[in-house]
């Protein structure tokens, strides 16, 4: 689904390179972990994913099924099935969410020339989702992510990706900032679209969530490089040592 | 040649095309010693630093200009009573009757001693109050020289908002239209404007809202890139009364628009809100004084523009509390988008205050689109200029959420997505 080579990103404004040589596969149907210290570059590898701008790739290549993508605008790889759930969700002020989800869903449609949605299938089909993941009518009302608490920024990721329905999902620390009963409800919501046409890649700290949402792989980030891939057993190791074990044992 | 006598030539030249209509000759004759007296705006004039008056003061020229009556901006859904004007000219047959409407109207082009007797003495005396502190020439020349406009007396609660229709079939028209507005004690209207006058236009409003009435006024400035616009608005309002006047504006070469406010009785209510888009050689210009004498009064100003390819924009917007205006909450923002380096604005807010009691905050800023809010709707599969007309509409919002009839905004809103 996810075929990464040798990605190296720097920096447009400073020379300095924050990834040095990704390399990662991710299988149709399969779930990845990223785990790694603070300022690895995980959240880089997902912003040149989708395609921000600001960085510049001096080698590699990704391919998001059998297709090169780092020529395409953010739009086109998004409509192409690429989903990033921010980190840190943007506030938009002004533009309510349910403009700003219905804009989404028929901007992506018309890209892949499938027909517009109803406003009426359109409202149908938010307030299902929305119901599922506990978010009430009255936030879906306000501006996008404006005055949203920060665990019901994440949940409205999870609500966009639910409509979207991507084909690869990056999760950038989706966990974070949300209670457990809201961790429990966005595993749930991811786990609802986990199936064999779709792929995940988690960005998480904490082993908590892999609870939730079992990955198939784990991979260990430092410094720019995936240092170690293995199975969930990973994540294990890094909530019970830390991160020093396994740096040493690459130096 | 000294300056003033380089200013009292200027003017004459500029007057000498005009004639003094009949109607209402006594004001208009005090009107033209007083304008001869003051001279046509100069940039040397503390409010005129900003913009070029010359626009406004050359003779006109009709040469080359383009008519701009063809915009689908309309309010017929609204249901409205429709006035039409034809070149700055009132088209009393193709007009809605206003027939069992608490309200007596009249054309200033027909005032004479017995029709409108109210007319004779408030023509030009609120203008005339809005020269001080600041002189206001082109309104003293409008009143002067109008040639028609609408004298409207409310006495009750009007049913439909009453939408002016300006049509125009000449590209030669060079027009001075002067509105007189009041409302009776208790009444209410709600009037829109909307359509390209003429080329050129110099309009005033003069508005006297009376105690416990409210004015809901929206006015659309829809213009192709020719257009030379001055307004005026004079408004004195009185014990709980409301004023709440919203205009837009799109495009147009030069566009001035002045809004003088004076709050007289206590608890009243002025929300003055303009949005604006242009580019290019557009210059938009929205000049603000709101007087604070009355107590408990609420001001808001909200004013937004959105400037691009090197278009111009300025906001000059003055709060004076008097003393004795206690309790007085002003609010004032002026903001603009700009969507590339060449364009600019420039906001001049101004506070004096002389009361002690008093919240009054203001604010103006500056910026481009917001680069992470563009990345985070991209991200979502929406396609870049889709991207940044939402966030464009977004920015606006604030000062369409001013008007009252969300119908009306929501119309406008609808025909900014239209126009983007
Ligand atoms: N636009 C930028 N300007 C300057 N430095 C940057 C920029 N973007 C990323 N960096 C730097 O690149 C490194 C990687 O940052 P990144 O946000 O990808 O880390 P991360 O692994 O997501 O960290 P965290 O776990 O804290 O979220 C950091 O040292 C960061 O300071
Ligand atoms: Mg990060």
């Amino acid at each position: 689904m996810l075929k990464i080579t040798n990605l190296k990103v720097e920096l447009e404004e400073e020379s300095k390179e924050i990834l040095k040589g990704i390399n990662l596969e991710i299988e149709s149907g399969s779930v990845h972990a990223i785990m790694g210290p603070n300022g690895s570059g995980k959240s880089t590898l997902s912003y040149v994913l989708s395609g921000k701008k600001g960085y510049k790739v001096t080698n590699g290549e990704v391919e998001l099924a059998g297709e090169p993508i780092l020529e395409l605008e953010p739009e086109e790889r998004a409509a192409s099935g690429l989903f990033l759930a921010f980190q840190y969700p943007v506030e938009i002020p002004g533009v309510g969410n349910m403009t700003f989800l219905r804009t989404a869903m028929n901007s992506q449609r018309k890209f892949r020339g499938e027909a517009e949605l109803s406003a009426a299938d359109f409202l149908k089909l938010v307030r299902e989702k929305a119901k599922e993941l506990k978010i009430d009518a009255e936030m879906l009302k306000r501006p996008v992510n404006v005055g949203f608490s920060g665990g019901e920024k994440k949940r409205n990721e999870i609500l966009q990706m639910a409509l979207l329905e991507p084909k690869m999902c990056v999760l950038d620390e989706t966990d974070s900032g949300l209670d457990v009963d809201a961790m429990k409800l966005v595993a749930d919501g991811v786990n609802a679209l986990r199936d064999k046409g779709r792929s995940f890649l988690v960005i998480t700290h904490y082993q908590r969530l892999l609870d939730h949402i079992k990955p198939d792989f784990v991979h260990i980030m430092a410094d720019g490089r995936i240092i170690k891939s293995g199975g969930p057993e990973l994540a294990l190791q890094v909530e019970n040592n830390g991160y020093s074990d396994l740096l040493a044992e690459v130096q | 040649m000294s300056l003033s006598q380089k200013l009292s030539d200027d003017l004459n030249q500029r007057i000498l095309p005009l004639t003094l209509p009949k109607n209402n000759n006594k004001k208009r004759c005090e009107a033209l010693k007083r304008i001869k007296a003051m001279g046509l705006p100069s940039r040397r004039d503390e409010y005129w630093k900003y913009t070029n008056p010359r626009l406004f003061n050359d003779l006109f020229s009709n040469k080359n200009h383009v008519l701009g009556s063809d915009d689908k901006l309309n309010f017929d859904s609204i249901g409205c009573f429709k006035l039409i004007f034809n070149d700055g000219v009132f088209d009393q047959s193709s007009s809605d009757s206003l027939e069992g409407e608490e309200l007596e109207l009249t054309q200033i082009s027909d005032f004479s001693g017995d029709t409108a007797k109210w007319l004779e003495a408030f023509y030009g005396s609120l203008e005339e109050a809005g020269q001080h502190p600041i002189n206001r020439p082109l309104a003293k020349l409008n009143t002067a020289f109008a040639t028609d406009g609408l004298a409207i007396r409310v006495t009750g609660e009007i049913t439909k908002p009453i939408n002016i229709v300006y049509n125009e079939t000449s590209n030669r028209s060079d027009v001075n239209l002067h509105h007189c507005i009041k409302l009776e004690a208790g009444s209410s209207l709600t009037l829109i404007e909307s359509g390209s006058v003429s080329t050129r236009l110099n309009k005033v409003t003069e508005l006297e809202v009376a105690q416990d009435s409210s004015f809901h006024h929206v006015c659309a400035q829809t213009n192709n890139l020719d257009k030379i616009v001055s307004t005026h608005l004079f408004a004195r309002l009185w014990e709980n009364s409301v004023l709440k006047s919203f205009t837009l504006t799109t495009n147009g070469a030069l566009t001035r628009n002045e809004h003088v406010v004076e709050l007289k009785g206590n608890n009243g209510v002025s929300h003055l809100a303009a949005a604006c888009i242009g580019e290019g050689r557009f210059h938009h210009d929205d000049t603000v004084f709101v007087t604070h004498e009355g107590t408990d009064c609420e001001s808001r100003q909200v004013f937004k523009k959105v400037l691009k390819k090197g278009a111009f924009g300025i906001f000059q917007g003055k709060i004076l509390v008097k003393p004795g205006a206690q309790k007085t909450d002003g609010y004032q923002i002026s903001q603009s988008l700009l969507l590339d380096d060449d364009s600019q604005f420039l906001a001049k807010p101004e506070l004096e205050i002389y009361a002690d009691d008093v919240v009054c905050s203001h604010g103006s800023t500056s910026g481009a689109i917001d680069e992470e809010g563009l990345f985070y709707l991209r991200a979502r599969g929406v396609p870049e200029d889709t991207a940044k007309d939402l966030l464009i509409l977004a920015f606006l919002a604030e000062a369409l959420a001013e008007i009252e009839d969300t119908n009306i905004s929501e119309l406008l809103l609808t025909y900014l997505e239209r126009s983007l």
